[in-house]
């Protein structure tokens, strides 16, 4: 693939058809949309399908010194690629399901989409540290437009707390970038991922970032614009805010506060432990009493966020992993559940679960796709939820066995409200006259779900396809972070033996291999 | 002395170009303002070539009074761009109000703004200031039948005048310590122990010309003055007299009191926290989108006085770029403020009236978003590059509390921002028209040459801005 800038190709396609969408009709600016996320998904397949695994760790690299002060740098690594396929794939379907929901100024809706996919892809391939930034703040304008346009009865407000929440938290960051290239002398991401920064600037540099990753990821007590924001915007809003958007902060953490501040990720790893268990807990018992689906999955989100957040700050191989299986797998899982809520809130318009039961009699290909999202969100084994679940479960034992208990039972709580969820939609007695009128999935909805469960079943039965490329820039991440990892709990401390028996010349303390996950 | 001539042709050039503009309108009368209009834009684009031509001389003339430098050169070409634009601007909005002493004073403003900007002399700063500040008080009260400019004109002066008091009383201080007017001179002498007359001068004359550039808590004129005066010169006083008087602070602080740091910086710091602050809070009520522009601009040159407050090459540099952007950004807004009118032809100035003003002019309605995007610094817009330089330069200076509270106060900014853009673009469609045809091709043209400039497009001309900004700046140091 060397001289095609496939990289810069996918950022120039759906910028150039945005500004068509704007001038175009609107049927012409749907099929314009369309087209333009496909040609990028197709672009995004041949990237995968070129990726060397196990070859450089920065892959597809352009460098141009268009800007200056810094570079228009772009690049990938398996992470990277990871996240950019899976919004190149959510992004057609995000059209399509807006296909009909919306009417109303359709060419600045398909054009905002697309920018927000110029900027989603952006920020995961960027390598220059003021591009990143660039990347980053962008998407605040088009999610504004998103919810604040087509959004619900209260968009108004949430389109401003969406805005001034996350805008809040990242200008911290950029703060703590410039004190970053002032003492490295660069804005070269792989350059600085390899500067060894003093460690009391450490501390106050992984603060900067905290403030403003933890706002996007959402972290506990800082996540509640995302109910609200989640609640009002469309449907394809929500889709593309669970499933993207909100990897944007894990990948943050990923990506610069992990490899770039060891020594401060050490000593904070029990802030974002503490932080992690009190919102699995919390969000999960606060999504059982909600009555409105939306706010219900999205309080779901908040809580499967803090599993990554504790699953990264394992500082382990399998934690690590685990969370970005999990970042994946609920990218695609909550982008199906927010659409699966759109599908009957088309039909009868209300969000309210009260007003829905029995779909399961008359829309029964509806109801086995919603119960294939449940259980993979739950986290049921053969779906893509249970690998992440067990892998950064794993992970999180290894490193403090009170944090793993506390997260399951997070999960066991997700089971709870998951289900409940289903039975009052699905299950029960058909009595609701509005609900009997509902017909089920027509050809475009299966057009949507069939990929949807597809990428979920096979996450779950072959999770290697994704973690393959992932794993040689988890190792080196996590090869970063050993010197200053703190000790995990799961070491069994060496038991007194009995005296060995004569002739057997093995050394005592063998005993602690059993404890570790390992 | 001829060859000190040589060295001011700019000057020159907006002298004569002024009187000849004068006496043209004293004896054609007012029915040629076509004439004057395009005498103006002669003589200011030949103003501007002349600084083009002499731009990289190093030179102080008239004994010392004046320099020409790049950083004085840079200073005026966005001066004279911007005086430029709103003598283009001026007619379709007077109408039959047009007469020939627009053109004429603007002339003679911009000369005076000059002067400000090349003025290395407590002498010649206050000449400058004055030719500047006389020729601001009537175009503010240019519309001599309508109640509010006349209130703003009067308002100005009075407020303007009590400025100049100030700043007069801190140069006879100034003079009186250090024995000298001259920049240079002062600055040697304050090398040693600060004496509490040299304090107060130098707290005098920064607040002379905090007024100026309307920093807090010198502001109190900004937001009538602005709402009172017609809208041309509303953007005239929004950009150009904000460049010569931000250079003018640049040179007095950096050149004439610099090694006094403790003296200034406390002040410069406090000006600008206050101006960032208040700029946003003041904002958030205002119903008046000129009002609004207002309180913008004093919070916008909060982040230009962060810059300074840096003290260094750095932060001056980011305060010519931050200007530079300022200024694209206010004549692009102002010139979509001239475009409201409703099915009447009547200037509309209420922002509730502007509800689902993106579905009625859709073009302009995106290029202000741009605008208000790129105030409020948010990327991809331009707006963000020079704010991220003030913050830069504060950093590097470690004045990173400054810096933090700065930026989080930046916060407070969006916030007026994105809600006339929800205005525009969320709200439902409001009883007023806004019919087509309102601009010229001119006015659209700039229109969307600034809003493309501002959105990515700027960002390839950072290296040129650079070392532009770098060379001007490097005169100071």
């Amino acid at each position: 693939m060397s001289g095609v800038p496939i990289l810069s190709l996918m950022l120039a396609i759906p910028t150039v058809a945005a500004i068509a969408c704007l001038f175009a009709g609107d049927r012409n600016a749907r099929l314009i949309a369309l087209a333009a996320t496909l040609v990028d998904f197709a672009l995004g397949v041949m990237l995968w399908a070129n990726f060397d695994i196990g070859g450089a760790q920065w892959q597809f690299v352009e460098s141009a010194p268009l800007f200056g002060r810094f570079n228009y740098a772009l690049g990938i690594d398996g992470m990277a690629l990871m996240l950019i396929m899976l919004s190149v794939f959510l992004m057609p379907l995000c059209i399509l399901a807006s296909w009909e929901s919306i009417t109303k100024r359709v060419g600045l809706y398909m054009a905002m989409f697309l920018i927000m996919e110029v900027v989603m892809i952006g920020v995961f391939m960027a390598q220059d540290l003021l591009l990143f930034y660039v990347f980053f703040e962008a998407g605040l304008i088009p999610m504004y437009f998103i919810i604040g346009i087509w959004g619900g009865a209260n968009r108004i407000y949430a389109a401003f707390k969406f805005f001034l929440y996350t805008l809040l938290g990242s200008v911290l960051m950029l703060i703590a970038m410039i004190a970053m290239i002032r003492e490295a002398g660069t804005t070269d991401i792989p350059t600085l991922l390899n500067y060894n920064f003093p460690p009391e600037m450490q501390t106050w540099l992984w603060l900067g970032f905290f403030a403003s990753l933890a706002v996007k990821m959402p972290m506990w007590p800082v996540h509640t614009w995302l109910p609200d924001a989640h609640v009002q915007a469309p449907t394809a809003g929500s889709m593309i805010l669970a499933g993207v958007l909100l990897k944007l902060g894990s990948y943050g953490f990923i990506r610069f506060m992990m490899p770039m501040f060891p020594e401060a990720s050490g000593e904070f790893m029990w802030l974002v432990f503490a932080l992690s268990m009190v919102a699995v807990v919390y969000t999960s018992l606060v999504a059982l009493v909600q009555s409105d689906m939306k706010k219900l999955i999205a309080y779901s989100s908040v809580a499967h966020m803090a599993i990554v957040t504790a699953g990264l700050y394992a500082l382990n191989q399998q934690g690590i992993e685990g969370a970005l299986i999990i970042m994946l797998s609920h990218g695609v899982v909550s982008a199906a559940l927010f659409f699966c809520v759109g599908v009957i809130y088309d039909r009868l318009h209300t969000r309210e679960i009260d007003r829905y039961g029995g779909l399961a009699v008359n829309m029964p290909a509806y109801a086995l796709f919603f119960m294939l999202f449940t259980m993979a969100s739950i986290g049921l084994p053969g779906t893509s939820g249970f690998v992440g679940e067990f892998l950064s479960l794993a992970g999180i034992y290894e490193a403090s066995s009170t944090v793993a208990f506390v997260c399951t039972t997070g999960i066991i709580l997700g089971a709870a409200y998951m289900l409940y969820l289903y039975r009052r939609i699905v299950f029960g007695e058909l009595t609701k006259d509005g609900v009997k009128a509902m017909p089920d999935l027509n050809p475009r909805e299966w057009a949507i779900l069939a990929p949807l469960a597809a990428v979920a079943l096979w996450m779950g039965v072959y999770p290697e396809s994704f973690l393959a490329p992932m794993r040689g820039d988890v190792t080196t991440v996590v090869a970063r972070l050993a010197p200053a990892k703190p000790a995990g709990d799961a070491h069994l401390a060496a038991g007194k033996p009995k005296p060995a028996a004569a002739g057997h010349g093995e050394a005592p303390g063998d005993a602690h291999h059993a404890g570790g996950v390992q | 002395m001829t060859a000190d001539l040589a060295l001011i042709w700019p000057e020159l050039i907006l002298t004569i170009g002024g009187l000849v503009t004068l006496m043209l309108g004293t004896y054609a009368g007012d029915r040629q303002v076509g004439l004057y209009q395009l005498a103006a834009m002669v003589t200011l684009a030949a103003a501007a070539a002349a600084v083009l031509a002499l731009f990289g001389t190093d030179a102080t003339v008239f004994s010392g009074t004046l320099s020409v430098d790049s950083f004085g050169g840079f200073a005026k070409l966005l001066i004279y761009a911007a005086s430029f634009i709103c003598v283009v601007i001026a007619p379709r909005f007077f109408k039959d109000a047009m007469r020939a002493e627009y053109p004429v004073l603007i002339l003679f403003a911009a000369l005076g703004m000059g002067i400000m900007a090349s003025s290395r002399d407590l002498m010649t700063l206050y000449v400058g200031l004055e030719l500047n500040s006389l020729a601001s008080y009537v175009l503010a009260s240019f519309m001599r039948s309508d109640e509010r400019s006349s209130e703003a004109g009067l308002k100005y002066f009075v407020l303007g005048a009590l400025a100049s008091g100030i700043l007069l009383y801190g140069i006879s201080l100034l003079y009186g310590f250090t024995g000298s007017t001259d920049f240079a001179t002062i600055a040697a002498a304050l090398g040693g122990e600060l004496s509490i007359g040299i304090i107060f001068g130098i707290v005098f004359v920064i607040a002379g010309l905090a007024f100026k550039i309307s920093a807090v808590p010198f502001h109190m004129w900004t937001p009538d003055v602005y709402e009172g005066a017609p809208t041309p010169v509303t953007a005239f006083f929004a950009t150009a007299p904000k460049v010569a008087a931000m250079a003018l602070m640049t040179r007095v602080v950096i050149g004439a009191v610099g090694p006094a740091v403790g003296a200034w910086q406390q002040i410069v710091i406090f000006l600008a926290l206050a101006s960032i602050i208040l700029g946003a809070v003041g904002a958030i009520g205002q119903k008046n989108i000129k009002r609004l522009l207002a309180y913008s601009s004093i919070n916008n040159v909060g982040y230009m006085l962060i810059g300074l407050a840096a003290g260094t090459q750095q932060g001056v540099e980011g305060v010519l770029t931050y200007l530079l952007v300022y200024m694209v950004t206010t004549i692009g807004s102002f010139l979509i403020v001239l475009q409201l009118r409703d099915d009447r032809g009547n200037q509309i100035e209420s922002i509730p009236a502007l509800a689902g003003y993106s579905q009625r002019r859709p073009g302009l309605a995106a290029a202000m978003a741009v605008f208000l995007f790129s105030l409020a610094g948010i990327p991809p817009l331009f707006g963000f590059w020079p704010k991220y330089l003030v913050f830069e330069a504060a950093v590097n200076a470690n004045l990173v509390p400054l810096a933090v509270v700065g930026i989080v106060a930046s916060v407070i900014g969006a916030f007026y921002y994105i809600a006339i853009i929800k205005t525009m673009y969320f709200d439902e469609k409001s009883d007023t028209e806004f019919p087509r045809g309102t601009g010229t091709v001119v006015e659209d043209a700039v229109i969307t040459a600034s809003a493309l400039w501002l959105s990515v497009i700027g960002y390839l001309f950072i290296g040129v801005l650079a070392a532009l900004s770098a060379t001007a700046a490097a005169v100071l140091f």
